[in-house]
């Protein structure tokens, strides 16, 4: 078991800037979403 | 908090986070930075094209056109500097911050591309090994060390999490930029050979510009800051440290060097899978092994490469995560543990032509090898505190350029001795996969050996993160 472990949730001022957060994950998320759909495709082929 | 509206922009004090600030913005930042230099995994996308610039046909390359090696060995400069520049640049990074990290790893990375589009339009392969090698090579370093210490202290609590995340980026960074390079070069390619030059040059753009998101956007928590209701627990772990060592004192300990020895076996071995993985699918599962039609074709090794590159991204993430449950010790003792039985058994499962098998196996060998990398930076924050953890995780990846030597070295001089002796399919790699279980097995030992740092090496008395590359 690790020490280090939480306990308590996120703090409620963390929560205020969470629409910021969810636009920066939507930023990194779209193109790395793109990329393993490319690469589902790509792979596809391996069991056809 | 201290007046810092007359500091310069990129100084360490103005990128010191306000009251309420949501770390869940920090990963995505270092996300930004990890997608980008996640490219150079896709480098061999540029292989045929480079290599074709003057014939134009990538089957008939005319005299003075660049070999295959002479075009690798832009990525072998661009893996060597990553280390080097991780190494030489981490207490810098302490010192600055990772702002200042992110942007000069930026332009570095960028610039490196367009250094190299220079050189592919002069036909110039000096140029094209300066930029993207050796510029390109010292931002890979710089950004791929930049954001981990800053994860460790917002995520004290989540380390492995935290620090899987943003590495679980450069995993996924070839899934962007492979797919990325081929459309770019096939649209300018009316326009310069192969489209190649061009097509540098929009990359070299595009990855500047994302990377600022960033930039701009990471922040550093205040020395006093910790999450709300966060409480170390007592539990006792002994390879845990309260205390703090410097990256000078680190590299005094043994410690430092069986974990440097974990992280060379455990690449070495995983370069040794990918390095090979399309031509070692379609010698194992060829036609003449499967039968007339039902062998792996190219594009199918096409799609196995692509599936390791998803389960290299997925193992960053998931085992590193898992390590904040069961230790750091443990996660690579399972690395190495299970490596050393699938490793072994790959050779196996090819003479019986299991294919599907076969290919789950190797995406589990991957996704621990991925996991490796993650890990390493919650391991050492374990082990010598978060003081300069940036700087030491930067001196520790020196083994991850070894072994992007010694791991290829390998599964080339054993493959063709293997070919020499007639062997072919399964058998021509049998001996190669067998000897990376053994290189699991030294892995394995120096885990074993890692115990809690001697306490001579820690600082004495209270350190400030902002001191900490003094």
């Amino acid at each position: 078991m690790n020490p280090h472990q939480p306990s308590a949730a996120p703090a409620a001022t963390e929560e205020a800037s969470g629409g910021s957060a969810v636009l920066a994950w939507l930023y990194v998320g779209i193109p790395l979403a793109w990329g393993v759909s490319q690469t589902f495709i790509k792979a596809l082929a391996l069991f056809k | 908090m201290a007046d810092t509206s007359s500091t310069p922009l990129l100084d360490r004090s103005r990128t010191i986070a306000p009251p309420g600030y949501n770390r869940w913005l920090v990963p995505p930042a270092a996300l930004a930075i990890h997608l980008a230099i996640g490219q150079a995994y896709a480098f061999s996308v540029f292989n045929k094209p480079l290599g074709s610039l003057l014939s134009g046909d990538p089957a008939n390359p005319a005299p003075g056109d660049w070999t295959p090696t002479q075009i690798g060995f832009t990525f072998s400069i661009a893996i060597v500097l990553l280390g080097l520049s991780a190494a030489l640049f981490g207490k810098w990074l302490e010192r600055v911050g990772p702002r200042k990290a992110m942007l000069a790893a930026s332009l570095c990375f960028g610039g490196g591309f367009l250094i190299a589009s220079l050189g592919v339009s002069l036909h110039n392969i000096w140029l094209v090994y300066f930029g993207y090698g050796f510029v390109g090579g010292i931002g890979l370093g710089i950004g791929y060390i930049s954001p981990v210490s800053t994860l460790i202290k917002w995520f004290p609590d989540r380390k492995g999490v935290a620090t899987g995340m943003a590495i679980m980026g450069f995993g996924g960074g070839a899934m962007i930029g492979s797919p990325l390079a081929v459309a770019l070069m096939n649209q300018f390619k009316g326009s310069a050979p192969q489209g190649v030059a061009p097509a540098f040059i929009a990359m070299g753009i595009i990855y500047l510009l994302f990377m600022q998101f960033g930039v701009w956007t990471i922040r550093v928590p205040a020395d006093d800051w910790k999450p709300a209701g966060y409480v170390p627990s007592e539990e006792h772990n002994a390879l845990i440290t309260t205390g703090n060592v410097s990256a000078d004192n680190a590299i005094k300990t043994p410690q430092f060097w069986l974990l440097w020895v974990v992280l060379l076996c455990n690449v070495t071995a995983g370069i040794g899978v990918l390095e090979t993985a399309s031509p070692l699918i379609q010698e194992t599962f060829s036609d003449a092994a499967m039968g007339a039609g039902r062998g792996v074709t190219a594009a199918a090794a096409a799609g196995f490469v692509g599936l390791l590159s998803l389960f290299n991204l997925l193992g960053r993430f998931f085992w590193s995560s898992a390590s904040d449950k069961i230790g750091r010790k443990l996660i690579y003792l399972i690395y190495f543990g299970l490596g050393v039985v699938l490793y072994a058994l790959i050779p196996t499962l090819g003479h019986n032509l299991q294919l599907t098998l076969y290919v789950v196996v190797a995406c589990v060998i991957i996704s621990m090898y991925g996991g490796g990398f993650a890990t390493a930076p919650a391991y050492l924050s374990d082990l010598f505190g978060k003081y300069q953890v940036g700087a030491i995780h930067g001196r520790l990846l020196t083994a991850w350029s070894t072994a992007g030597v010694l791991g290829p070295l390998i599964v080339h001089l054993l493959h063709d001795s293997a070919k020499q002796k007639g062997l072919t399919g399964a058998a021509a790699y049998q001996n190669v996969f067998y000897t990376m279980a053994g290189l699991l097995v030294v892995g394995f030992l120096a885990d074993l050996a890692v115990t809690a740092v001697n306490e001579k090496y820690q600082e004495k008395g209270p350190v400030t993160i902002e001191a900490g590359g003094h």
